[in-house]
């Protein structure tokens, strides 16, 4: 396997565009000729499918939702950074691209980070033009706040909607050129295989779900936007039919996938309350611009927080990080979260829980202040929990949020299979061992409208493909493929359901592959995942057919792939002999509890190369080395 | 932890075309924290461990954003909550022994696709007819260069905040799908950005809106009793003033 990043040389800040310039074009008349299939609509998927449409290719867009507005970006609150310096507080270009890069824990490429900060402006731009209601001072120009990480107010928001407002505007341009033609939109439908034809991606398989039936398509090249891998731990704050098969069967198909122990713990989200539980609530970071965090100091107060005085109460992210406070990094907040429960000081009914109080917010601001800036937030807590957060404290807890891991992409954002694009949280990404807040919409859509739209043009400009069709016995091949893989689920008809297994999985890796991870303990997850597998196989109960909606048949399938995909987070954490951002290996920590990175050894995108036989995955390790020539490593530092 | 005995009514349907019914079902050990569709989620682990085809239904963020869960329940589009998708409902609002009745948004536009799960691409055709601002990627101009009053922004956000669940029409006697075009037409009608294409769009979605079989509105306001995400009925009012205004 070759791993090519295809970095342009030059100085920095030039890189892109000087790449700009080499990128071979393909003339308008043209365009029309090519076929580009886009598989998920989301900020990725819909930013670029109808970038491609408005430069003339043919476009199709596959998603599972019932519509492609449904993606699961809709779903994130926050905001979206831009180095616009509208404040005036000193950002720039610089500034985004080195917070970035620090926040990952300098596990990212340069290039292509200084890119995503460069092109974070003219997002801003776009989804002004079209329409996106992103928050406004009173002067009628756009308002910024804070987020983690980050030591200036680079955050532009709409609400705590911001996800959902950038995703309507790209949905809508999309739908403009379903409107006029130029993309077919199949919603419904969902991704089981990739098909390659001479070594190059040439068309997919999906299923539609309503009708059951197995269907080819034809392309010259795919643009895969599916989004991250969350769900593998089963409670997570992703969208309950968020899954990893389309990128895993690109894998199995001879995609890399790189960084997989890579997961992003978010710190502020809502406690588990049951065993019935299905899913976990965000609270959007910016709450800490605000909220502040805190414990009882005594593990046996049983007081109720509002009675508990100031000298009681243990503000550790202010006392431990004095110049950050409660704005540190997403990683450190979580890991901080863990350590304090684990000290037998966390609150609530389970003892897995910590306050965010913001009790001095509205004394200094009014309640109305506070209710402005996150009253959707506020309602959406006390729906959930029953508590009113203008009153008491909210109760938070880390929970698995986002992947910075995925499909492994060069700098065009290809894959190793040629025509195979990736784009948005389903790549390995910008965002190294850990992700700041407000950087994932930053990078979906600077992925889809100002990146894939260039390089895919440049690929077919001289791909030299043969004509295909979806008779070639490589579609064939594939599409028997996927009918086999639901026919065996099908048939095996045993005690236990689809739900109790992907809840065992889910435990095994919050426990063990969560948020600090030990070889002893990877290497047993390692062993359970293999037997609960071989138990999914012999004992899984699947109802009903496949020729019709079958919402537990797509779970069964989606499912069968975690177990493989666990296995390999689990033998990448296992792998990396360090810690960095989120991967805290318990032996790789400083005094002070915080991630020991090794540079000299693992300063390296870790890639993996699939192979598998007997239920027992084998895989290969390929490493891109990581070469800083602009930053300086150092230890992460927010004190 | 209280735990409480549901009976359920739930709509069983095959496909667009079989006939459907109601089918009871008793539900125990529901604990008043369980979401709504938790709830439902139980009763399908169940049904599934019987060898029943478990009851089908849409959903998939489970925070009230998405807009994918749609039941009507007790004939109420997202159930007694006020200002709540139904996958924000918590069985707290129940008592011990309740029945409930669960059944998908009914309208013809809204064809079955099997139990509560209904097909509402009819939504997405409206939007196609003109629920967007032609701006190509990259020709935008520099973001502070568009002024928009923070009032107006304040109040093409609360319209811009739709989810497109469809509650709207499943509470409509007309099941027309005013408030939902409305709200997209309030949006993009009220910004600056929207100005030039505001005549087109407002007569090309309100064309495909009819064509696509929703009613009329007749000022129920049923819908804004619904709407998950408080979408005010004022947004039809603009409708008609700018449908009118551009016809004539």
């Amino acid at each position: 396997m070759k791993l090519e990043s295809n970095v342009p040389s030059g100085p920095l800040e030039e890189k892109w565009s000087r790449h700009l310039k080499d990128l071979k074009l393909v003339a308008p008349n043209n365009k029309r000729k090519y076929k580009v299939i886009v598989v998920g609509t989301g900020l990725a998927g819909a930013s670029a499918a109808s970038s491609l449409a408005e430069l003339g290719y043919e476009v199709s867009t596959f998603c599972i939702q019932d519509s492609a507005r449904r993606a699961h970006s809709i779903a994130a609150q926050g905001g979206i950074n831009a180095a616009k310096n509208y404040p005036n507080d000193g950002d720039s270009v610089w500034r985004l691209f080195y917070d970035t890069i620090k926040g990952g824990d300098y596990r990212s490429r340069e290039a292509n980070v200084y890119r995503l900060a460069q092109n974070s402006n003219s997002i801003i731009d776009q989804a002004v033009a079209q329409g996106v209601p992103f928050a406004r001072e009173y002067g009628g120009l756009l308002d910024n706040r804070s987020f983690g990480g980050a030591q200036v107010s680079r955050t532009f928001y709409a609400r705590g909607q911001t996800g959902q407002q950038l995703l309507l505007g790209a949905y809508q341009s999309m739908m403009r050129q379903v409107h006029a033609g130029k993309i077919k939109n199949y919603p419904r439908h969902e991704m089981l295989d990739l098909v390659v034809v001479d070594g190059k991606a040439r068309g997919i398989i999906t299923r539609n779900l309503v009708d059951g039936s197995i269907n080819r398509w034809q392309a010259d090249s795919v643009v895969l936007c599916t989004g991250g891998y969350g769900n593998v731990f089963y409670l997570s704050t992703n969208a309950k039919n968020s899954n990893v098969t389309a990128a895993w069967r690109c894998h199995k198909r001879g995609a890399a996938f790189a960084n997989p122990c890579y997961v992003q713990i978010h710190p502020t989200c809502i406690p588990v309350s049951g065993d019935y539980q299905s899913k976990l609530t965000l609270m959007s970071e910016s709450l800490r611009n605000d909220g502040r965090v805190w414990v009882p100091r005594d593990p046996d107060d049983s007081r109720k927080p509002n009675d508990i005085p100031e000298e009681d109460r243990y503000y550790y992210l202010e006392e431990r990080y004095p110049s950050f406070g409660n704005l540190v990094p997403r990683d450190v907040a979580s890991r901080n979260a863990k350590m304090v429960t684990d000290e037998g000081m966390g609150v609530g009914e389970t003892g897995l829980a910590v306050y965010l109080d913001f009790r001095d917010a509205i004394k200094r601001e009014g309640r109305d202040a506070i209710a402005a800036k996150y009253g959707n937030l506020f309602d959406m807590y006390q729906n959930i929990t029953d508590d009113n957060p203008y009153e008491v404290p909210m109760r938070i807890f880390p929970a698995v949020h986002y992947t910075m891991g995925g499909l492994w992409v060069d700098y065009n954002l290809m894959s190793n299979i040629p025509g195979l694009f990736v784009a948005g949280e389903a790549n390995f990404s910008d965002h190294g061992a850990n992700r700041l807040g407000a950087s994932a919409l930053m990078q979906g859509l600077s992925d889809g409208y100002f990146i894939v739209p260039y390089t895919v043009g440049n690929y077919l400009a001289d791909a030299d493909l043969t004509s295909v069709t979806t008779e070639h016995e490589a579609f064939s091949e594939a599409a028997n493929a996927s009918t086999e893989v639901l026919d065996k689920l099908l048939q095996i008809n045993g005690d236990k359901t689809v739900v109790e297994f992907h809840r065992e999985l889910g435990k095994i890796m919050w426990d063990k592959v969560g948020i600090s991870r030990s070889k002893e303990g990877l290497e047993e997850a390692i062993e359970e995942i293999r037997a609960l597998r071989e138990e999914f196989y012999q004992n899984v109960r699947v109802p009903g057919e496949s020729s019709y909606y079958n919402k537990y048949l797509e779970f069964a399938h989606r499912v069968a792939d975690f177990f493989e995909l666990a296995e390999l987070m689990a033998l990448d954490a296992l792998d990396r002999d360090e810690s960095c951002g989120c991967h805290l290996r318990e032996e790789y920590q400083t005094e002070e509890g915080e991630a020991l990175r090794n540079d000299k050894d693992y300063s390296y995108v870790s890639a993996w190369e699939y192979g598998g036989a007997n239920g027992k995955l084998e895989t290969t390790l390929h490493k891109e080395p990581l070469e800083f020539e602009f930053v300086e490593l150092k230890q992460r530092s927010y004190k | 932890m209280s735990e409480m005995t549901i009976n359920l009514k739930v709509w069983r349907q095959k496909s667009a075309n079989s006939e459907g019914k109601f089918q009871d079902y008793k539900l125990n050990g529901v604990s008043e924290h369980m979401s709504f569709l938790e709830m439902l989620d139980v009763l399908n682990e169940n049904l599934i461990k019987e060898g029943k085809d478990p009851v089908e239904f849409d959903y998939d963020c489970r925070e009230g954003i998405c807009g994918s869960c749609n039941l009507v329940i007790n004939g109420r589009a997202h159930g007694p909550k006020h200002m709540t998708a139904a996958c924000q409902l918590h069985m707290r609002n129940y008592s011990d022994g309740d029945t409930i009745v669960v059944e998908p948004p009914r309208a013809k536009a809204f064809p079955i696709i099997r139990d509560l799960v209904v097909d509402r691409t009819a939504f997405d055709r409206i939007i196609e007819a003109g629920g967007y601002v032609s701006v190509k990627t990259g020709a935008a101009p520099e973001a502070n260069l568009i002024p928009v009053e923070k009032e107006k922004a304040d109040e093409a956000f609360d319209y811009a905040t739709c989810i497109g669940c469809g509650a709207c029409v499943a509470a409509c006697p007309n099941s027309s799908a005013s408030l939902f075009t409305g709200a997209k037409l309030a949006h993009l009608n009220s910004l600056p950005q929207g100005q030039p294409e505001r005549d087109k769009r407002s007569v090309a979605m309100v064309e495909q809106m009819e064509e696509e079989g929703f009613g009329d509105c007749s000022n129920h306001a049923e819908c804004e009793a619904v709407c998950p995400v408080g979408i005010s009925i004022s947004a039809i009012a603009q409708m008609r003033r700018d449908y009118m205004k551009a016809l004539v």
